[in-house]
């Protein structure tokens, strides 16, 4: 069981370097959410779930399994809010009017000038 | 100006959060004694919680819960509840907050009355902290003005 939690925390681990290079490699927004959103949520769950196995690899009495629900607990509250935050922030600067990073020039000229704020809807 | 987010998403999982979020809350205060946490920290946990209601729905649907008339009164009552069990050691020659005096009116032997004491001295520092965060929060978001906003919605005057 303590290999299957090394394995874990080390994929979390590169699951969270994925996600900081990506955040500070990306050209615009969305791309950096996108990112973040994925690489911290799948990162942060296997992390957790990997201390989850550690914690009853090396205390399987009652108090240790009592400690690992609380753990599988805080994942799946992770597993919602994460990817809830991204989706609210993507979709209030799509609102707001910050258009998508694009190598044609043309579609970086806003022709829907004044309507900007309609995209989303 | 202040706009209703219509978000089937955010709100459904708000729906779903809110009471884990208030469950934490009363947990975190509790394990106070033996572990990081107590009043304070609860109380903000709390206060977020109805800061969610307000972001995930608006801002009236959360004055529904906790008005304003209701929030300055859970204000009220948890300084009241930290002065109360405070002042009560004094009257029995006890120091100001010395719990193990509670003995004489409650009973229970002193250890466990000093045990009890700064629980209710915690449940008081959370309902103040509860209070006090939700009305910063509702004086910010609407620059202190959200009973006019409120009123001029009623009317039906969007803004």
């Amino acid at each position: 069981m303590k290999y299957v939690s090394v394995i874990m925390i080390s994929s979390g681990f590169f699951l969270f370097l994925a996600a900081t290079i990506g955040f500070l490699r990306l050209p615009d927004f969305y791309t950096r959410m996108h990112a973040t959103g994925k690489g911290d949520t799948l990162g942060l769950l296997l992390i957790i779930m990997g201390l989850f196995f550690y914690e009853l690899s090396i205390n399987w009495t009652w108090s240790g399994v009592i400690t690992g629900l609380k753990l599988i607990a805080m994942a799946l509250f992770w597993f919602l809010a994460s990817p809830t935050a991204t989706h609210t922030l993507l979709r209030a600067a799509f609102e707001t009017g910050i258009r998508p990073w694009s190598k044609d020039k043309e579609f970086l000229i806003d022709k829907t000038q004044g309507e900007s704020n309609d995209i989303g809807r | 100006m202040v706009k209703d987010p219509d978000d089937i998403i955010v709100r459904t999982v708000a729906r779903f959060m809110i009471p884990i979020i208030q469950l934490f809350s009363l947990y975190v205060y509790v394990h106070g004694h033996i572990s990081p946490g107590g009043g304070f920290q609860g109380g903000c946990i709390l206060a977020a919680s109805f800061i969610l209601i307000s972001l995930a729905f608006n801002i009236g649907e959360a004055k529904k819960i906790l008005s304003g008339r209701k929030n300055l009164l859970f204000i009220g009552l948890g300084v009241f509840i930290y002065a109360f069990t405070g002042l009560v050691p004094l009257f029995v020659q006890g120091n100001f907050l010395d719990y193990q005096h509670l003995s004489q009116f409650l009973p229970l032997d002193p250890v466990m009355a000093r045990y009890y004491g700064v629980a209710l001295v915690e449940l008081g520092v959370q309902i103040t902290v509860m209070a006090v965060m939700i009305s910063l929060f509702q004086d910010l978001v609407t620059a202190g003005r959200h009973e006019s906003i409120l009123k001029d919605r009623e009317n039906g005057i969007d803004r």
